[in-house]
């Protein structure tokens, strides 16, 4: 390709530039882990910065003995992996008999679910809804209610849209049925966007907490997120202490703080780089028009 | 008739013989909109109705001033005022700062001359975008701390003076704006990068022979080609600004700064979920329920006026 006259004093610009904002990225990550791993006289003493001072582990293994933090962590990745793949068989539910053109309703089918992305009754009427359900304090709440997502449905059906019919045509002369086509032909070639997609769920439920909050008061199923927050909304650790059980010394605050915030994030930034290269696809796969 | 009848009847059959699995699939997902979607919907009624808790929507008495006492209430409410204010007022500034920022990161990444080096980029500016809100809120309380925080002991060493970005509300509006682009501005420029990749680079081969420089590159072939996306993005965040967040403020906020972080759905969770107020919030939740479908049909026909594809 023929490229304009460039000058590279401009290329080295814009690398500069992006240079500052990873920077600009990572910044904030490392310096809570060196605050994790730092002795808490010399976060007192602001020494520091993106390197530990004092080095020790403490604050984790404080975090690690206390009972409630790592019975929340478990909770939440059993909550994590049950999301997720409820998500997933719902997902394909409603994408894959959605992509028969010849299905009849498709066109009602498709207009109400479309229509709910455009129009939610507010939480409120969610809330009045789980309590008749008796659902409010149940587990399941923190599950059923948001397993489908539209979006990710859309995302889904355009992948399978992209598969081509004469693909399940062949199939459907040598006798297969819906199910054993989606089994055998739909699914195997679907892997990397179903990856995305579990990514996506899977993300969305280790991170979320407003459901918890919201529908869920037994603190013995609050996910990590909502635990952490009143880690974090604690002023002293003193307050910790009583809030969330952590037996601590005064001034601990910080490095407990940093520790827990770095547990919580750990989960993401260890899947991450290996799903990197699906979650892309999935992306700009939204981005179409139906 | 008849015979025409029988092969439509005998069409049926085969129809349903060869595709039942697909309904009995479909009737899972579409049992859950019905159940968790739809039938929410006639819970709506309680915007017009006195709350009982002993009575189903449909047999509560209808509220005073024909049904629209709670919405006349709620715009008495001076809490609901003010939340309703920050929301424009926070969702005003994300469309303002943020709305551009994927856009001209994107120009930026598509300029940068160096492939591997861009990829480790985008792998990185992604990278936030899959913290949590409590996360980024902790990360933030830490750097950002009056005096023991990395950001303020900088410029402490400097010698300029703390700055209360979490504890002051104009100080916590930026803040607020910024850790939003910080979060999403890498991730938001997948869809323009994609959007990227469909221009025709013979455009570019063309202009290099007329002798275009690096801002006429952008200006006359990058970003009309971008022109789509952009409004069908506008588009949805012109729809959306009257929605409120639920997790970014209330994870950022704190009591200092109450008078700016209140936004509707902090103000429905205080109000209905927490202090039983269901008649008031459910029709503050229509409100805003209403108010952002006409905001996107509006801006959808607006798009459509100016020649542009819309979202739907």
């Amino acid at each position: 390709m023929i490229r304009s006259k460039r000058s590279k004093a401009a290329d080295y610009a814009i690398a500069l530039i992006c240079v500052l904002l990873i920077i600009i990225c990572l910044l904030p990550m490392l310096n809570v882990l060196a605050r994790s791993l730092s002795s808490t006289e010399a976060i007192i003493r602001n020494e520091v910065l993106l390197w530990p001072k004092g080095f020790n582990f403490s604050a984790y293994r404080l975090v690690l003995t206390d009972s409630k933090y790592t019975w929340s962590l478990a909770w939440t990745a059993i909550l994590t992996t049950i999301c997720t793949v409820v998500s997933m068989v719902m997902t394909i539910l409603c994408a894959y008999p959605l992509t028969y053109r010849q299905l009849k309703g498709r066109g009602f089918f498709n207009t109400m679910i479309l229509f709910t992305m455009y129009f939610s009754a507010g939480t409120i009427p969610h809330y009045l809804l789980y309590k008749d359900l008796g659902l409010l304090n149940h587990p399941l709440v923190l599950i059923i209610p948001n397993s489908l997502s539209v979006f990710y449905m859309i995302i889904m059906r355009t992948f399978f849209y992209s598969i081509p019919d004469s693909l399940r045509e062949s199939a459907e002369i040598d006798g297969a049925g819906p199910i054993k086509i989606l089994t055998s032909i739909y699914l195997p070639l679907s892997k990397p966007v179903m990856a995305t997609l579990a990514l996506f769920y899977a993300v969305g439920r280790w991170n979320g907490f407003s459901d918890a909050l919201m529908y869920m008061n037994d603190r013995k199923y609050h996910p990590i997120q909502l635990l952490l927050y009143n880690i974090l909304n604690a002023v002293t650790s003193i307050e910790i202490q009583t809030q969330e059980g952590f037996a601590s010394m005064p001034g601990l605050s910080d490095t407990i703080q940093a520790a827990t915030v770095m547990f919580a994030t750990v989960p993401i930034l260890i899947v991450y780089p290996w799903l990197q290269k699906y979650f892309i696809a999935g992306a700009t796969l939204g981005a179409l028009k139906d | 008739m008849k015979p025409t009848f029988f092969l439509k009847r005998r069409s049926t059959i085969n129809y349903l013989r060869k595709y039942w699995s697909l309904y009995l699939m479909l009737s899972i997902p579409i049992a859950y909109f019905i159940v968790f979607r739809y039938i929410p919907m006639t819970y709506i009624q309680i915007a017009f109705k006195r709350y009982s808790i002993v009575q189903s929507p449909w047999e509560m008495p209808w509220a005073g001033n024909n049904g629209f006492e709670y919405f006349i209430k709620a715009f008495q409410n001076l809490d609901f005022l003010y939340a309703l204010k920050n929301t424009l007022l926070l969702n005003f500034l994300d469309l303002l700062i943020g709305f551009p920022a994927p856009i001209i990161l994107a120009l930026l990444l598509n300029e940068l001359a160096f492939p591997r080096f861009k990829r480790f980029t985008q792998s990185v500016a992604y990278m936030p975008h899959f913290l949590s809100w409590i996360i980024i809120a902790g990360l933030a309380k830490q750097l950002l701390a009056p005096t023991t925080g990395l950001i303020n002991v900088a410029l402490n060493r400097l010698g300029l003076g703390p700055i209360p970005f979490l504890n002051d509300p104009t100080h916590w509006v930026f803040t607020y704006v910024f850790l939003g682009i910080w979060r999403n501005v890498g991730w938001n420029t997948i869809i323009y990068l994609a959007a990227l990749t469909n221009i025709n680079p013979e455009l570019y081969e063309a202009s290099a022979i007329d002798g275009a420089n690096r801002w006429q590159n952008i200006w006359y072939i990058t970003l009309p080609g971008l022109r789509p996306t952009i409004f069908t993005l506008l588009i949805l965040s012109l729809g959306n600004i009257l929605s409120s967040e639920f997790d970014r403020p209330f994870a950022l906020s704190n009591p200092l700064v109450n008078s700016v972080s209140n936004v509707i759905s902090i103000f429905v969770y205080r109000y209905g979920i927490r202090g039983l107020q269901f008649s008031l919030t459910t029709a503050v939740g229509l409100f805003q329920s209403v108010v952002c479908v006409i905001f996107l049909v509006a801006a959808n026909a607006l798009a459509k006026k100016f020649g542009e594809r819309g979202i739907w």
